[in-house]
């Protein structure tokens, strides 16, 4: 019995207050400030900088006039890049914070329920046979493949032993990705410029889009925002162990499938918006549990800001250190934030989960 | 369910050997080229033309060998990472073994001249010693970042992470700029295939399995005992570091050869361990069953992507298309001894 939980309340009042296993830390507001420092300060420099060059003042002036020619470059390419970057890497951050708190698990990123996987096979079968290259159908044709993906994954989880235990789970997604990956290879691997279209789009890249087919994108992503707030208590009793979480009367089978549908939809809509960006989901809930903790109230909404954070960070040094024929935010992500989070790791004792 | 020598593991492992061996037999049996099974037990006993001698002897067998060697060595490194780090999703990958093998070979392919090159080298010397140090090195560099007066198994993970994206990112952009013929010649290795595999190719793996095995398999008390948590190994004599020390390079050596060999069959290392220990119904990854069962599942993969196919497919892509579904099946059954071991 956990001695830390407040007066239980009466039979039959309803769930149990669960104690919360990370302490919100004394630091929690001024993390809240720093995180949103960090979003405006990143936001800024976003559209500030880029592969033309522009002075501050005419990036005001071409904000304020968008039928200029400064105008149409800020409108044209530097805002839906800037909205992009925010809104998958927050989609991103988000999703790997429910993931790992449902698999309990460090390695679990969003990928690892097939997502980014069913994805991949979706666009590359729709290159494959029909010649898609449209962006608005590779959007839908990622979409589809996501969502499919994690209903098999979940299928297979939930015709075994259940949902219970998280690593049935971790270990059906990770099945099922290496086998809708190796369908993938075999195509790509078949025929060449169905891997022209596919290297490029599996990077992962911001440059080149448009808010053409964002809003329906919005509107998944705020679904999945709005389950993921909605799993956060389950999350925290979650990480007491599946037995002491149905001990406390939270209903395993509802709290998995508002996670899992929040996880699905979070990171579909950032697949199909910029492609399969993985370092993300991984690591920011990471940075995130150092800031804040491991409560989930906390975690959730710190781990999104990491995510947008980090993603448009990665996406401004890509245009400048790569001058005209810019760096691909996926490859900068990649290394740059793989040094980083590497230094960050040695620097600090990570919380555990 | 403890202790490593329950008859349902002996089972086990007796099976897989078997299955390994039959599907050995049975990848000298079968093959593209319409040489018959008369043709080739006549070439193997009394001896054949020279075009079936050559087809037996220099292309077949040194495949099948190198099928089950790369299996063997990619399942038990599986085992170990798996059972050391108690996660079941720790494979040898996330220290950092294949992306630095892969950004070696990679980077031979793309800058290193043209689509030939990796054809001559595939079969030759070149990209199978870059890739091995590029294995080795990444390890090395893996587990010095984590020392922190000593490596703890939840830093080493996430640093392995760390490093893991830098050296994917690098590969990335590597394909991205190549050339389209070079970007499908990395693509292509980045797969796993055993195709243009020679004699030369196959020692290096039997000899580092002959050598490494039996001090992974040293380390089977203290793997046992670690699975109860760290204070207690420390608690009953277990010293901690060397242990970690062993079990890490037993499965990086192991992982950096078979991949040199044969490319990342990435799938191998994830799966075997997971099957091995659903069959045995033991609480960690054995690490012979392991072994085995890899190497049934890769020489499996081999005979079905070459002789079963339309054309010839990669061994990696029909290790996961074999393998996942198995494991998915594994998943599906509901048993008492999950229950009392879930990993």
């Amino acid at each position: 019995m956990p001695v830390t939980s407040p007066p239980r309340p009466a039979p039959g009042a309803g769930v149990a207050e669960p104690p919360r296993p990370g302490r919100p830390r004394r630091g929690g507001r001024r993390a809240t400030l720093a995180l949103t420092c960090a979003v405006l300060l990143v936001t800024a420099a976003s559209l500030a900088l880029g592969s033309n060059h522009l002075g501050l003042g005419q990036v005001v002036t071409g904000l304020l006039h968008p039928a200029e020619d400064t105008g149409a470059i800020v409108w044209g390419s530097r805002v839906p890049r800037t909205v992009l970057g925010l809104l998958v890497g927050a989609c991103l951050g988000l999703a790997g914070a429910v993931m790992q708190g449902q698999t309990r698990n460090p390695l679990a990123d969003p990928g690892i329920f097939g997502v980014s996987a069913g994805a991949s096979l979706a666009v590359v079968v729709g290159v494959y046979v029909a010649d898609l290259t449209s962006v608005l159908a590779l959007l839908w044709l990622a979409f589809t493949g996501a969502v499919l993906a994690t209903l098999l994954v979940f299928g297979v989880a939930a015709l075994g032993k259940g949902l219970a235990s998280p690593v049935p789970l971790a270990l059906a997604g990770t099945a099922v990705t290496a086998l809708l990956g190796a369908l993938t290879s075999f195509l790509v691997l078949t025929d060449e410029s169905t891997l022209a279209a596919y290297r490029v789009w599996v990077v992962g890249s911001l440059s080149g889009r448009t808010l053409e087919g964002i809003w329906p994108a919005v509107a998944i992503a705020c679904v999945g925002a709005a389950l993921a707030a909605a799993n956060t208590r389950s999350l925290d009793t979650l990480a007491l162990g599946t037995e002491l979480a149905q001990g406390l009367g939270e209903s395993l089978l509802r709290a998995r499938l508002v996670g899992l549908g929040a996880i699905t939809l979070l990171t579909a809509a950032g697949v199909a918006l910029t492609g399969p960006i993985g370092f993300v989901g991984l690591t920011a809930p990471h940075l995130a549990r150092r800031l804040v903790g491991s409560g989930h109230a906390r975690l959730l909404p710190a781990s999104a800001a990491v995510g947008a954070v980090v993603l448009l960070a990665c996406d401004v040094v890509g245009r400048l250190i790569g001058g005209q024929s810019e760096v691909s935010v996926g490859v900068v992500l990649s290394v740059l934030g793989g040094v980083v989070f590497v230094a960050i790791v040695r620097r600090g004792r990570m919380a555990a989960l | 369910m403890r202790g490593t020598l329950t008859p349902r593991l002996w089972a086990t492992t007796l099976g897989a050997a078997l299955a390994a061996g039959v599907l050995l037999v049975a990848g000298i049996l079968a093959g593209s080229s319409d040489l018959g099974v008369g043709d080739v037990l006549h070439t193997l006993f009394v001896g054949g033309d020279r075009t079936d001698y050559f087809i037996v002897f220099e292309l077949r067998m040194p495949r099948v060998a190198a099928a089950v060697l790369v299996g063997a060595s990619l399942g038990m490194a599986g085992a170990l990472t798996q059972a050391f780090s108690r996660n079941p999703l720790a494979t040898p990958d996330i220290l950092g073994v294949t992306s630095g093998a892969a950004a070696g070979a990679v980077a031979t392919i793309v800058l290193g001249g043209g689509a030939y090159a990796v054809g001559a080298g595939l079969l030759g010397f070149g990209l199978p010693v870059v890739a091995c140090a590029g294995g080795l090195l990444t390890a090395a560099l893996v587990y010095g970042l984590s020392w922190r007066s000593g490596v703890d198994s939840y830093r080493l993970i996430l640093i392995g992470i760390g490093v893991t994206a830098a050296l994917t990112g690098v590969v990335n952009y590597l394909v991205v700029r190549a050339q389209l013929t070079q970007a499908a010649a990395a693509t292509q290795w980045l797969v796993g295939s055993l195709s243009g595999v020679s004699w030369t190719s196959v020692w290096p793996v039997a000899v580092t399995l002959l050598v490494v095995a039996p001090l992974a398999l040293g380390q089977t008390r203290a793997l046992e005992v670690g699975q109860l948590g760290d204070d207690v190994s420390v608690g009953l004599g277990v010293s901690l570091q060397r242990h970690r020390l062993v079990v890490l390079a037993c499965a990086v050596v192991l992982t950096s050869v078979a991949v040199s060999a044969a490319g990342p069959i990435e799938f191998v290392a994830f799966v075997a361990p997971q099957v091995a220990r659903r069959l045995a119904g033991s609480s960690r990854p054995p690490l012979v069953a392991s072994a085995l069962v890899g190497a049934a599942l890769v020489t499996a993969a081999d005979i079905v992507g070459r002789a079963l196919m339309p054309w010839p497919v990669p061994v990696g892509i029909v290790t996961a298309v074999v393998g996942a579904p198995y494991l998915i099946w594994l998943l599906t059954r509901r048993s008492s001894a999950e229950r009392t071991a879930s990993a």
